[in-house]
């Protein structure tokens, strides 16, 4: 056991004891370090006021990630590099170029926004800029600005790349960052910090992450903190006992076999995106709307299948992909189809002292026809009203099998049995699409609120199938208004 | 010397606080180091819309961990209101009756901010429910309103209307918005020997902020004071709304006699403090086959929430830009201010005037398809006059009109009419997808419509060494305020501008200020702080002359110095030598705009200086499936006078166009049945990002085209107008939706488009066209 957090803040080492748990890493900074740079804006990882970059080592170099230091525990930052705006400036004063470029551009107006920017900018600069409009505007989904309207500092990103200013002092140490953090990451003891009869415990390996929830039954399993942490914020629930997997290196791994692809449940949406999308393209579609990069480079598609929300998106992708969730409990292992793990409302066939270890997702068979779609009132960053996925098994011209899932269409994400029967064995032709189209009311009665009514549910639900349906079936009209629009005929 | 001083008018100077912003060292409210022993402040609020406060029981508050104070309106001990319209109906803390969800009902103090919001909801209380008002046909049915009729005529409207060849009507409805400035609601109290109190506050209006302090306080005015360097976005929504908390802050204060901090969480903000007001409009309008509007009338009924607020004069800024560029030859308006238990509507961006323009341009898409006519030919036909056709139904002849070459130039620079036949033909043969244009002007009047609160002061010191410091009563809100008042006494001193320190707005340096709002900011400040400037220049002038033995002409103000009778003599030196000479180099400037009356009894009177207007052409494209969007284009073409800063006029035209389409598009506020604000964080409230802003952003100032009235260097207020500019995105929506009926049918799409909004018109269209499914 150790007890004390070690990380860098800046190229200062810091080892912290007896800290609260569930401490922000924005509280920590702004009320404990007193780095007012870095602002609270929502305290919900929406809007990016916060962003800060953690770096840690990947593959011999630095891997330099921004996330929402708003709902990051402070415990989470062990055996990280934690830069935040005060870095950039070089020694002297001089800007840093994604500082400059800003500036340059007319980036700021109000300013509140632009430590957030600055922030999520930089690992785009370190990785060479030249990035296109479109991979900036991914790049910035999740910060928000009211002012600007957004031109000049996409106007400033494109630049980065040719904008001159101070790099030294952060390119000159990386050497000597990346050595500090690869010792600190040799621990393999577990990381306990107690604050009463609160306690955060981090294990290193994943029989020590089994065991400590076999000897915690019902703790908090932590993985991304993206719901996690606004439980903390937002609703001020107390967290016992909470049992971090992101020192758990095995839980990182993405296994690929000549049938499927094992997802490990520490695996990040951002590291999942691309294996899962080389596969079922319109999955790719679908996380590079989910969250935005800082949330999808926490986040992991663990989480967002064990946390069981109706609304989650990778539930219903994985699940029209035929998914099967492998669960953990002490060294006993047991496998069940992703959908079966859905039982009601916020309850799982997950006891409580069991553990999401990773799903399996099989390749996509040659004959099968994969699309999804995710319907919000903002395409970026923004829950699904409703998501579509649509696996269609082709047998020449007649589905052979459909599996049609569909997340905010009920309490839990869940396939549409009715209109899956109603398309088997026939000709995949529209007059079967619209036959299932109708009998969509049988599988769903959705709800109201404020994502959308019940009714627009319902009827989008239907449209998404056709869609599905005319984009692969010969048409070729222009079916699609963002994203990648060469997935629609593919 | 150089030839031209670095930062004078008409420069595209980068914001004075550009370089503080993106290294992190601008220091905003919260960021501002807590003196010791400062406590944090939570505010109890309703849990419900409507009801009778049967019992408040706070003692396990009191007893929570940390608590030091607990304050409720007994505690208060001045007057608990804080209505800045002297309406008398805004209690700091709710006594008797709750009126909406997210009312304040205490304040809990503690040591730090966790405790007090824990302490907090330890509070029992007990309520009796009223039934909650949440729409405006109740609260009109029901006579409540927070603020009288307004009403504005011209002509004979129920005549002309029943003269009328043709003749419509409808209704829309048109959304709020929230402000989602950054920087949540924040103050920070100190209190001092006396009684005296500081607040450092993000405000739009510290002087309001100190008269309703000192009246809660029951203290005089001079024993508070306000301060605000800088603030993350406001919007309007923090120029009455941050009074509340810069209040609770400075009660604690003065209750415990410590430094109290009041920072509002994301959620509290949006729940308690106000938004855009939503309106229902009924209108009517007359118009002949070639059509030319010959009569409107139009009932604005807005959902102000609880008190009155500025709901007063934002439902008369929507009649007063109810006309938009048109000319209506009898036109009869009114506005009903409705009372909702919802939380008050506020200013924001515009003042109604949006809304008002929104309803102009539904009348102008009915007459279009009324008559099968492009809705630019309808807008042009009804323009203002420049010379005749040119009296607003408030009765103010417009003097400056320049709408029509605006909207000329940018018909021919956006290609507006091949595009539109481009995108028919191209929808004709697009089942899933349309496109669809359009391209819509905006006239915007500057000035406050209540005339008193056109005027501002400043406060200008030139110290010995030749730095100055500079200090008016405008708020910066990331406007880039401060540094075009800059650049006005850069250029009057011909100085660089970086010899000028901006100070933070303080009321006890500028007394008895306007809310930095209107888009009034520079134009009243610039002149005030001209007027300081002047007066200092007059001065060394008066100086050098007498010296020199010269006369005033003969001295010649030139980059960085003066010349007289030969001899130049630096700005260092001149006011080096002055100071010694006992000349005062510190001076006030005053300004009140000429020219303005308005008289809301009879409806008529100048309310407004001087018009700025604007047009913009959209692009769109919308997915039939799933009444999804996407903005391919825009083109802008903005009227800022004689540009202060050009760099910064653009930002405010870029930023209030995404703002206003984000208005108009997705942001969507959603009430449940009992009254309760469901979209109350950025999860559910959604605002533009950054993928959002069109990929083809053609923005333009006008060129040559200075204020025809003598503002500061001929420039035009630039904050509001182009928010507006934005209702071409609903429009081209609009159309690419018509195109299901083949444009034979009005989409009468209200805004928000949400998708859910599109679909459901689109499905409207097809039911009522050839009838089917998709
Ligand atoms: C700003 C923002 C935007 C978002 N946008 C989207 C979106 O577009 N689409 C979407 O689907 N979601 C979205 N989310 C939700 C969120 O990202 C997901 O739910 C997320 O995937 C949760 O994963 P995590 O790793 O952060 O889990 P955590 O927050 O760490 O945990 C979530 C829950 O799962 C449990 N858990 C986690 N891992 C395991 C495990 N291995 N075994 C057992 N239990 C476990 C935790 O105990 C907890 O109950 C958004 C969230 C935010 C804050
Ligand atoms: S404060 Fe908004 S994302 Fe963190
Ligand atoms: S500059 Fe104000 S929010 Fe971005």
């Amino acid at each position: 056991m150790r007890d004390s957090i070690e990380f860098l803040l800046g190229h200062e080492r810091r080892s912290l004891r007896g800290v609260d748990p569930t401490l922000t890493v924005l509280d920590y900074l702004r009320s404990h370090e007193h780095r007012k740079g870095t602002k609270e804006g929502c305290a919900e990882g929406d809007c990016g006021a916060c962003t800060v970059v953690l770096a840690r080592p990947a593959g011999g170099r630095l891997d330099y990630r921004a996330v929402n230091a708003c709902i990051q525990f402070v415990p989470t930052l062990d055996g990280c590099q934690l830069l935040t705006v005060e870095d950039l400036q070089g020694p002297d004063g001089e800007l840093h170029p994604v500082q400059r470029a800003l500036v340059e551009a007319h980036g700021s107006q109000c300013g509140f926004c632009t430590p957030g920017f600055v922030m999520s900018l930089f690992p785009l600069w370190r990785a060479g800029g030249g990035a296109t409009r479109a991979e900036i505007a991914d790049r910035l989904a999740g910060n928000l600005c009211r002012c600007t309207g957004y031109g000049p500092i996409l106007a400033a990103a494109e630049r980065l790349a040719e904008t001159p200013g101070a790099t030294a002092h952060l390119l000159g140490r990386e050497v000597e960052v990346l050595a500090q953090l690869e010792a600190l990451a040799d621990d393999r003891s577990t990381l306990l910090i107690e604050d009463g009869d609160r306690r955060f415990l981090a294990p290193a390996t994943l029989e020590a992450l089994a065991d400590l929830l076999l000897a915690h039954p019902g703790a908090t399993v932590l993985a991304g903190s993206t719901d996690v942490g606004l439980w903390v914020t937002k609703q001020d629930r107390r967290l016992e006992t909470i049992i971090w997997l992101g020192r758990v290196a095995e839980l990182r791994e993405i296994r690929a076999s000549a049938e499927a692809i094992e997802i490990g449940a520490g695996v990040t949406c951002a590291d999942g995106m691309a294996a899962l999308a080389a596969e079922w393209p319109d999955m790719g579609e679908v996380y590079r709307r989910y969250a935005s990069p800082p949330i999808r480079n926490t986040a992991t598609i663990g989480g967002n299948i064990a946390n069981g929300s109706p609304i989650g998106d990778s539930a219903p992708l994985l699940i029209a992909a035929g998914a099967t969730l492998v669960l953990r409990r002490g060294r006993q292992r047991r496998r069940l189809p992703l959908e079966d793990f859905f039982l009601a409302y916020g309850k799982q066939d997950r006891r409580p002292d069991e553990l999401v270890e990773a799903v399996i997702v099989p390749r996509r068979r040659p004959e099968q026809r994969f699309r999804a779609y995710k319907i919000s009132k903002r395409f970026d960053q923004d829950i699904s009203a409703v998501l579509g996925a649509f696996t269609i098994t082709l047998d020449g011209g007649t589905v052979r099998e459909a599996r049609i899932a569909y997340g905010g269409m009920a309490a839990t994400p869940k396939r549409a049995a009715a209109a899956e029967a109603s398309l088997r064995g026939r000709a995949w032709a529209e007059p079967t699409v619209r036959a299932a189209m109708a009998a969509l009311a049988q599988d769903f009665s959705p709800i109201t609120d404020m994502r959308a009514s019940a009714g627009y549910r319902l009827q989008v639900a239907r449209n998404l199938l056709l869609k599905a349906w005319l984009e692969t079936s010969g048409h070729s009209a222009e079916t699609r208004l963002v994203g990648d629009r060469s997935l629609a005929h593919v | 010397m150089s030839e031209r001083i670095v930062g004078g008018v008409h420069e595209a100077r980068v914001h004075d606080s550009a370089h503080k912003h993106v290294t992190g060292a601008a220091v905003y409210v919260d960021d501002i180091p807590e003196p010791a022993r400062t406590v944090q402040v939570h505010i109890g609020q309703s849990a419900r819309a409507h009801a009778r406060l049967v019992r408040m029981d706070l003692d396990a508050v009191r007893r929570a961990p940390g608590v030091v104070a607990v304050l409720t309106a007994a505690d208060i001990p001045g007057v608990n209101d804080l209505s800045a319209v002297h309406a008398h109906d805004e209690p700091v803390f709710a006594v008797d009756k709750v009126m909406f969800a997210g009312q304040a009902l205490f304040a809990v103090a503690a040591e730090t901010r966790l405790q007090a919001r824990r302490a907090a909801a330890l509070a029992v209380v007990e309520y009796a429910d009223l039934p909650p008002v949440l729409d405006t046909d109740t609260a009109r049915a029901a006579g409540d309103l927070v603020w009288p009729i307004g009403r504005m005529q011209r002509g004979d409207a129920p005549a002309a209307l029943a003269r009328a060849p043709r003749r419509l009507q409808g209704r829309m409805t048109i959304g709020g918005q929230e402000h989602f400035y950054l920087e949540g609601m924040v103050a920070l109290a100190v209190p001092g020997e006396d009684g005296d109190v500081l607040v450092h506050c993000s405000t739009q209006h510290p002087s309001e902020g100190q008269l309703l302090i000192a009246q809660v306080l029951g203290v005089p005015s001079h024993a508070v004071t306000v301060e605000c360097r800088r603030m993350g976005g406001a919007f309007g929504g923090k120029e009455t709304h941050a009074n509340l908390f810069a209040a609770v802050a400075a009660l604690v204060a003065r209750a415990t006699g410590r430094p109290a901090k009041c920072r509002l969480d994301r959620d509290d903000d949006m729940i308690m403090t106000g938004k855009r007001h939503d309106f229902t409009i009924d209108y009517e309008v007359g118009f002949d086959e070639t059509g030319v509007i010959k009569a409107v009338a139009m009932d604005f009924a807005s959902r102000c929430g609880w008190s009155a607020d500025l709901s007063g004069p934002v439902n008369d800024r929507a009649l007063f830009h109810a006309d938009n560029c048109y000319f209506y030859e009898n036109v009869r308006l009114a506005c009903f201010p409705c009372r909702t238990n919802m939380v008050s509507a506020t200013a924001f961006r515009g003042f109604g005037g949006p809304q008002g323009v929104v309803a102009a341009e539904r009348v102008i898409e009915e007459v279009a398809f009324a008559l099968g006519l492009d809705p630019l030919d309808v807008r042009k036909r009804n323009f203002y006059g420049r010379a005749e056709r040119n009296l607003t139904p408030y009765h103010q002849a417009i003097e400056d009109n320049i709408i029509h070459e605006l909207v000329e130039e940018l018909e021919r620079t956006s290609n507006y009419r091949a595009r539109r036949d481009e995108i028919r033909a191209w929808n004709r043969t697009s089942r899933w997808q349309r496109r669809g244009l359009a391209l819509t002007p905006v006239k915007f009047g500057i000035s406050f419509t209540m005339t008193a609160y056109n005027q501002a002061g400043a406060l200008l010191h030139v110290y010995r060494d030749g730095s100055i410091q500079l200090n008016h009563g405008g708020t910066e809100m990331g406007q880039g305020l401060y540094v075009k008042v800059a650049q006005v006494v850069a250029e009057e001193l011909q100085v660089d501008i970086d010899r000028i320190r901006l100070t933070a707005t303080n009321t006890s340096k500028v007394p008895n200020t306007s809310a930095t709002a209107a888009s009034s900011g520079s134009d009243l400040n610039g002149m005030a702080a001209q007027a300081a400037a002047r007066t200092i220049k007059e001065r060394l002038t008066a100086f050098a002359a007498a010296r020199a033995q010269a006369s005033a002409e003969e001295v010649v103000w030139l980059p960085g110095r003066i010349r007289v009778k030969g001899e130049e003599i630096l700005f260092d030196k001149l006011v080096h030598d002055a100071y010694f000479a006992r000349i005062q180099l510190s001076a006030t400037g005053f300004y009140a705009t000429p020219k303005i009356h308005w008289s809301r009894e009879e409806g008529r009177g100048r309310p407004f200086y001087y018009y700025a207007y604007g047009a913009a052409c959209s692009e769109v494209t919308v997915d039939t499936l799933t009444g999804e969007h996407r903005v391919d284009r825009v083109d802008i073409l903005h009227d800022v006078g004689r540009s202060l800063n050009p760099a910064i006029d653009l930002g405010q035209v870029e930023g209030g166009f995404i703002q206003g389409m984000g208005w108009l598009t997705m942001e969507e506020l959603w009430w449940d049945a009992d009254g309760r604000l469901r979209t109350h964080a950025p999860s559910t409230y959604k605002i533009p990002c950054a993928s959002d802003r069109p990929p083809v952003f053609n923005v333009r100032l006008m060129e040559g085209v200075a204020n025809r009235e003598p503002t500061i260097h001929r420039s035009k207020a630039v904050g509001e107008p182009p928010l507006m500019l934005a209702i071409s995105v609903l429009h081209a929506i609009s159309d690419a939706v018509a195109s299901i009926a083949d444009h034979k049918l009005p989409p009468r799409l209200d805004p928000p488009a949400t998708p859910e909004k599109v679909l459901a018109a689109i499905e409207r269209l097809r039911a009522s066209d050839s009838g089917g499914a998709p």
